[in-house]
């Protein structure tokens, strides 16, 4: 093994049901280095690093750690950290109910002769670690007296202390707040100087490139590359997470576009937010206008929908829906204001496979009404065949189980349900993913329709030139922040990207 | 900055209140009752020989419920342990030492099996535990349907009237026939208490107990930390059906006999006793000491009703309601507070 490279990992492979998770990927880390781990959701980033730490069990592939002979396997978390491999999990995976000291000795607290636990010993050995690494903690206190930023200090200090050479980060910054952050990233760069390689796995462009040497890309269960920082600029660092090249972007101009500006607004959003979501927002929509969200994936896109919609409680700001103040408690207030929501995950939060292809067109519609108030059987068929015919459905009847259909007619079903409760106002989120070109194609047309029939829409789509087709105006999101809008003449692909990456970059 | 002075956090404040309140009905019944003798050493000794078997089960079913499970087997196996017992000797003329070790090693096979079916193949261990319940009350019944006195075994009939006097005549007292009395427990409380220090100390002082702790507190952490929760598991539920062995056995040398509906219910005392001592039930929190204290105040509230002689004895279990109710809450209360304090 070269010298300095601490570990290596070579063509693994990993298949869950159906979806191959990981294809051939390489890393490299090398001693005293931090290395970003990047790729929006779902591009294998958890994945590998489950490998890496036994949780999963790839089926191909090498893994070589600095210091042992031949490739190795991890039976399991315990078996990892034995060869000095240690995880710090985004969520804090210590237990609340014991002390701290405990917390950093479980599983090899200090004996006593007779095979007791020492904690006395214990208790020291805790706290001179806490000392050497600068922080104000009172050992025997509980883990849940703590903030959850010292609780992440804490589960580092525990990874530290088990003579880890590899200390991997998995998105820990996500609920911190600023001044945390800056905690962590001076214990990471002391971690750094002692000669620990560090993979910092997260989505915050602007943390990789304070803190970080090197970043590797992945998407879509392949490796993009290894780079240096100075590779490797914001923009590029984008457009390799989103599977693009960024020089072969063209600059597709989208045609044919209205500038809705002056129509009246249906949405009024100022101020709103939900801490740990999506940070405060304003945000406006007109009538008859389709307002995409663009950003990476886990950027806040879907939560900035959610919030409007009441999915997600907002917990601060106002929102004005057709010029009214109101005060959106449930998804059902929302409804009755004439909003809808498509939500992303189909399988897990729009059909109920159970149900028929009518059943799952009217629910909506029903739960408006309430269940007292049940719609006819007459009315139902009327509606269900209007809209399968609509929305050309592939259904073998109107009373086929919704799970039978294909993942498009799904999808079609759940827009359905909403068009029937006659919405102003529509989310769709990710509507398109995974149906084939035709039915997307059908599915835009169906939204610039909408719009022109004067209902506003806001739609989200990972692909880029979609939304540049369907939009007439983007926000863009990034770390869980709106950070700027794109109006009509701002919108390229290029204009995009470079919205999406952020300010200061330097490419 | 922190609260370095916060020395007393939910999990010994609720063992507190436990206490006070223990202390506090215990007064109160001295105070009320004090002509019929409820202020002498012997009564609160009666508690503890009247509850003997219990404290056992209570003890095991802390650890249980410390990792979050719950084990509503033990009733069951304290009913077949005294028929295994009482037919043992009666009918197949055993000597009570062997039954006694047998029962124990069937404490610990019964354990085994549940605690594999819910640390390994991840079944709830309420339904298990139910499944072991039925199984345990319906052997019970096969072994014998009827009651079964135990009456010819010397040592195991010496050993149920042992009487083991207060050193120092500590609490002497004279009774109603003017004879002088010596408060007295008997060998069953002495292993009781036996029960309660060990496991004391077992949850205090080794990797087994603050493992326990570890599991209870956040499964998956306990995982990622390196510990062997499976393991940890299984130890649980094996060291509550062997302390619900040891409490059939002092259980049995309280009744002398084995019945078919012996002990009926006696798993929920355990668990309203662990409760009102202060165990979550969603593990991590709790302290066998508090049990203890729950078995007293379950045991106090008993013997009041008994001493006031006109009431039924469904009164105790109303109390007992209610003072579950009053705990739960209070439970709630904390984890609330916590939340908002987090948030």
């Amino acid at each position: 093994m070269e010298k300095n490279i601490v570990l290596t990992m070579r063509g693994i492979c990993m298949t869950f049901p159906g979806v191959k998770a990981l294809d051939n990927v390489d890393f490299t880390l090398r001693k005293g280095e931090i290395r970003a781990l990047m790729g929006e959701n779902g591009a294998g980033k958890s994945t590998l690093i489950k490998c890496l730490t036994g949780v999963n069990k790839f089926e191909a592939g090498e893994i070589h750690v600095d210091g042992i002979e031949g490739p190795i396997v991890n039976k399991d978390t315990l078996d990892a950290q034995k060869k000095g491999i240690s995880t710090v999990y985004q969520e804090v995976n210590l237990c609340p109910n014991l002390s701290v000291a405990e917390n950093l000795y479980i599983g090899r607290e200090p004996l006593t002769k007779i095979g007791t636990v020492n904690r006395r010993k214990m208790n020291e050995m805790a706290a001179q670690l806490m000392r050497d690494l600068d922080l104000d903690i009172e050992v025997t206190q509980n883990l849940e007296n703590y903030s959850l930023a010292l609780q992440q200090m804490i589960a580092i200090a525990r990874a530290v202390d088990m003579k880890s050479k590899v200390l991997i980060l998995d998105e820990p910054t996500s609920s911190l707040d600023d001044h945390e952050v800056s905690l962590l990233f001076k214990m990471m760069r002391r971690l750094r100087e002692q000669g620990v390689g560090i993979v910092f796995v997260t989505h915050f462009l602007e943390q990789v490139y304070e803190v970080c040497d090197g970043i590797t890309v992945l998407r879509n269960g392949t490796l993009v590359g290894e780079y240096t920082v100075e590779e490797l600029p914001r923009v590029k660092l984008v457009a390799a997470m989103m599977g693009k090249d960024f020089d072969d972007l063209a600059s597709i101009k989208p045609e044919g576009e209205k500038d809705m500006s002056h129509a009246p607004l249906e949405i009024e959003a100022k101020g709103l937010g939900h801490a740990g979501k999506i940070k405060p927002f304003n945000l406006d929509i007109h009538k008859g206008e389709v307002v995409g969200l663009t950003g990476l994936l886990g950027s806040g896109r879907s939560e900035l929908a959610r919030v409007i919609y009441g999915a997600d409680r907002a917990q601060s700001g106002t929102l004005k829906v057709d010029g009214k103040e109101v005060n959106i408690k449930s998804p059902l207030d929302a409804m009755n204001l004439g909003m809808g929501l498509l939500p992303d995950d189909r399988k897990a939060e729009g059909i109920i496979g159970d149900l028929s292809v009518r059943e799952n067109i009217i629910l909506a519609m029903q739960a408006k009404l309430g269940i007292f108030k049940r719609i006819p059987m007459a009315k139902q068929i009327e509606i269900a065949d209007q809209y399968i015919e609509m929305l050309s459905i592939k259904t073998a009847t109107r009373e086929t189980l919704i799970k039978q259909l294909s993942g498009g007619n799904q999808q079609k079903v759940i827009l359905a349900r909403w068009l029937a409760t006659n919405p102003d106002f529509l989310v769709l989120d990710e509507p398109t993913r995974g149906i084939d070109i035709g039915t997307k194609t059908e599915i835009q047309k169906l939204v610039i329709k909408l719009a022109d029939e004067g209902k506003s829409l806001i739609f989200i789509s990972s692909e880029v030139e979609e939304m540049l087709r369907t939009c007439n105006r983007l926000a863009v999101l990034r770390d869980g922040e709106k950070v700027g809008e794109l109006n009509a003449d701002e919108m390229s692909q290029e204009g995009v990207m470079k919205a999406i990456a952020g300010g200061g970059a330097n490419g | 900055m922190k609260n370095k002075k916060l020395k007393i956090n939910s999990n010994n404040l609720l063992l507190i209140i436990t206490v006070v309140l223990f202390v506090l009905m215990y007064i109160g019944g001295c105070v009320v009752y004090a002509d019929k003798g409820f202020t002498r050493l012997q009564t609160f000794l009666f508690i503890l020989i009247d509850n003997a078997g219990l404290i056992c089960l209570a003890s095991g079913m802390t650890c249980v419920m410390l990792t979050g499970g719950i084990d509503i087997s033990v009733g069951s196996v304290v009913a077949m342990d005294c028929m295994i017992i009482a037919v043992g000797i009666e009918r197949w003329g055993w000597g009570s030492p062997a039954l006694m070790l047998l029962v124990l090693v069937v404490g610990l096979v019964f354990g085994l099996v549940q605690g594999w079916l819910i640390a390994y193949l991840k079944i709830q261990p309420f339904i298990v535990t139910m499944a072991g319940m039925f199984f345990a009350r319906g052997m019970t019944a096969v072994i014998c349907t009827e009651q079964v006195s135990i009456t010819s075994d010397p040592f195991f009939t010496k050993l149920s009237g042992f009487k083991i006097e207060m050193p120092f005549g500590i609490g002497a007292y004279v009774n109603k026939k003017g004879i002088p009395q010596i408060p007295y427990v008997r060998v069953s409380v002495i292993v009781a208490l036996l029960v309660v220090l060990a496991v004391f100390l077992m949850l205090r002082y080794t990797r087994f107990g603050r493992s326990i702790y570890a599991v209870g507190g956040n499964q998956q952490s306990a995982t990622l930390m390196g510990l062997d929760v499976k393991k940890v598991t299984l130890k649980a539920y094996v060291l509550s059906s062997f302390l619900a062995s040891i409490g059939g056995i002092c259980y049995c040398l309280n009744t002398m006999s084995g019945t078919t509906t012996q002990a009926t219910g006696l798993e929920m005392s355990a668990i309203s006793s662990a409760v009102i001592g202060g165990t979550l039930l969603t593990g991590g929190v709790g302290n066998v000491a508090g049990s203890l204290f729950g078995v007293l105040i379950n045991g106090t509230i008993s013997k009041l009703v008994q001493t006031h002689g006109q009431l039924i004895g469904a009164w105790a279990n109303i109390v007992t309601a209610v003072l579950l109710c009053f705990f739960i809450v209070l439970q709630a209360v904390f984890v609330k507070v916590k939340e908002r304090k987090k948030a």
